[in-house]
């Protein structure tokens, strides 16, 4: 399936119908779970209404992990099997990665205020969560940097791995700094295991955001391969006009001294 | 074996001849710890409670400030191109210049901390732990930053990009390193943090080079 | 289930961080949609533009 998905063409052809397709879903699916978040769920008998928060924070948390394990799978695949597709998807996934990452991370401050009376606080899961959207950054920052773009995919697809490789040892040393360092002083709000009345909304939005993803990733991925096609077209259309002989004269006369 | 050593000589005679790498990142490792008692006041207490860890994270942002001229000038002359197509392993290679890098940086970096640490007050076991940290740990802050560098090399803004990509990657050593220290308070206490810090720097030297190899490739591409 | 709308908006008591945290949620989103829409769009018309050039010329 990933050999037969290599061919860009067939990918451009793919995505045109899939894409409106996908959107359409997402925003039926995000609808129905934004009006069963805000008004059909029940008000948590602890937390009440800022229960509702978790229906952003939690599919934004599954999406920031999720799209990370994306683009490293991406990035193997780019590095190992050359396919001509991965490294473009990985660098059109990350944006959105990072945009969950951030979501997560403001809405969890948002609902530790009035829950714990803290807007931050250094425990293991939101420390490799902040530190999951550094690497977001870093890889980001690591494929725009250079000014040969196949430079910066390959780079960023071997940051990828190494990102991989860390996020346990960074949930492991976090786990470890937090329970042996500071013992949870955080009030945990401990509620009920989750009702079906608030599975079903969180389930739902989850599905909205992963058919978002897909949406903005295929969207993202045209955008790319087609900013690709502009760019060998005026290769061409340079090479076809050739060089102008005048131009060439003063060109080398001026590189002539180093 | 001796293409080995005299990559390590070369590259060790080469940072200690400037003199720009140890005296930059001494220098700054004395100025930021030095910095800390005007910005959080110069109680002794809350400088020993404290002073582990602020001498370890000036360490380590010391120890970034050195490591873009790793790979730079080897990369722009051309040498790096030579060492690729060298008997000598690029693993090897990038192990050597990691060696060097550290005799030059990170081991006056710990040789240096027991003065500091009398400056934040901490008791001689703290210290004595202090320096055997950081010891251990420097290594591991040459060979994951070495993967950095190389990730970086030729970027655009390499030094914001740089800092970006080992922040979360010097996490885990920083963790382990100012913890041992913090936990020598106990008798013993610090045993199992600095046998992490080990298998942190031990685990670093196995995956490290190759990392490092395999993105300098990619760089040379 | 309906409530007034007066203590729907109100959350509890909770407004400010409930609306807050679906604003935010849907402004990133939204934001980073929109921007990669423009771009999308921008990327077609570039390119036609190119190809026109190209045919043009021949």
């Amino acid at each position: 399936m990933i050999n037969w998905l290599a061919n860009p063409a067939r990918f451009m052809r793919l995505s045109a119908s899939a894409m409106p397709w996908c959107g359409w879903t997402a925003v039926i699916a995000l609808t129905i779970g934004l009006f069963w978040s805000l008004v059909a769920a029940p008000p948590d008998y602890q937390q009440g209404d800022t229960v509702r928060i978790m229906y952003v924070h939690v599919p934004a948390a599954w999406m920031a992990l999720s799209v990370y394990l994306f683009v490293a799978a991406a990035s193997a695949v780019a590095l190992v099997w050359r396919h001509p597709l991965a490294d473009v998807a990985a660098r059109a996934a990350a944006p959105i990665g990072a945009a969950f990452t951030f979501i997560c991370l403001a809405t969890g401050s948002l609902w530790g205020r009035p829950m714990w009376g803290a807007w931050w606080v250094w425990d293991a899961r939101l420390t490799s969560v902040l530190i999951l959207f550094f690497l977001y950054l870093g890889y980001i920052a690591l494929v725009n940097a250079f000014d040969d773009p196949s430079r910066g995919g390959r780079a960023g697809a071997v940051l990828a791995l190494v990102g991989i490789v860390n996020l346990p040892i960074i949930k492991f040393s976090v786990d470890w700094w937090n329970t042996l360092h500071q013992p949870a002083s955080v009030l945990r709000v401990g509620g009920p295991t989750i009702a079906i009345s608030m599975l079903v909304p969180l389930l739902i939005m989850a599905l909205g955001f992963g058919l978002f993803f897909l949406t903005l990733l295929m969207l993202r991925m045209r955008t790319a391969l087609n900013e690709r096609k502009a760019a060998v077209l005026r290769l061409n259309a340079g090479a076809a006009r050739g060089p102008r002989p005048e131009r060439a004269r003063t060109v080398s006369a001026h590189t002539a001294i180093p | 074996m001796a293409a080995f050593l005299g990559l390590f000589r070369r590259d060790l005679s080469l940072a200690l001849r400037q003199g720009g790498d140890t005296g930059l990142v001494l220098g700054f490792f004395v100025l930021a710890v030095i910095l800390f008692p005007f910005g959080v006041g110069p109680e002794p207490e809350v400088l020993q409670r404290i002073g582990a860890g602020i001498i370890w994270v000036a360490a380590l942002l010391a120890a970034l400030l050195s490591l873009d001229r790793l790979f730079e000038a080897d990369y722009r002359d051309g040498e790096l191109d030579l060492l690729t197509l060298s008997n000598l392993p690029l693993e090897l290679a990038v192990l050597a210049k990691c060696a060097a890098h550290w005799v030059a940086t990170g081991l006056p970096l710990a040789l240096t901390s027991p003065f500091l640490a009398l400056l934040v007050d901490l008791d001689p076991g703290a210290i004595a732990i202090l320096f055997v940290s950081l010891l251990v740990g420097t290594p591991a802050l040459s060979l994951i930053g070495s993967v950095a560098a190389a990730l970086s090399l030729g970027a655009r803004r390499q030094g914001v990009v740089l800092s970006l990509l080992v922040l979360p990657l010097y996490i885990p050593p920083l963790i382990f390193g100012a913890g041992a220290v913090e936990a020598s308070a106990v008798d013993g206490g610090a045993r199992a943090y600095l046998l992490i810090l080990c298998a942190i720097s031990l685990a670093a030297l196995a995956f490290c080079p190759w990392a490092s190899a395999a993105a300098l490739r990619q760089a040379l591409e | 289930m309906m409530r007034d709308i007066g203590t729907f908006l109100a959350m509890g008591g909770y407004a400010g961080f409930v609306w807050t945290a679906y604003g935010i949620g849907f402004a990133v989103l939204g934001g980073l949609a929109a921007f990669s829409w423009r771009r999308y769009r921008d990327s077609i018309v570039a390119l036609e533009r190119l190809q026109h050039q190209l045919t043009g010329k021949r």
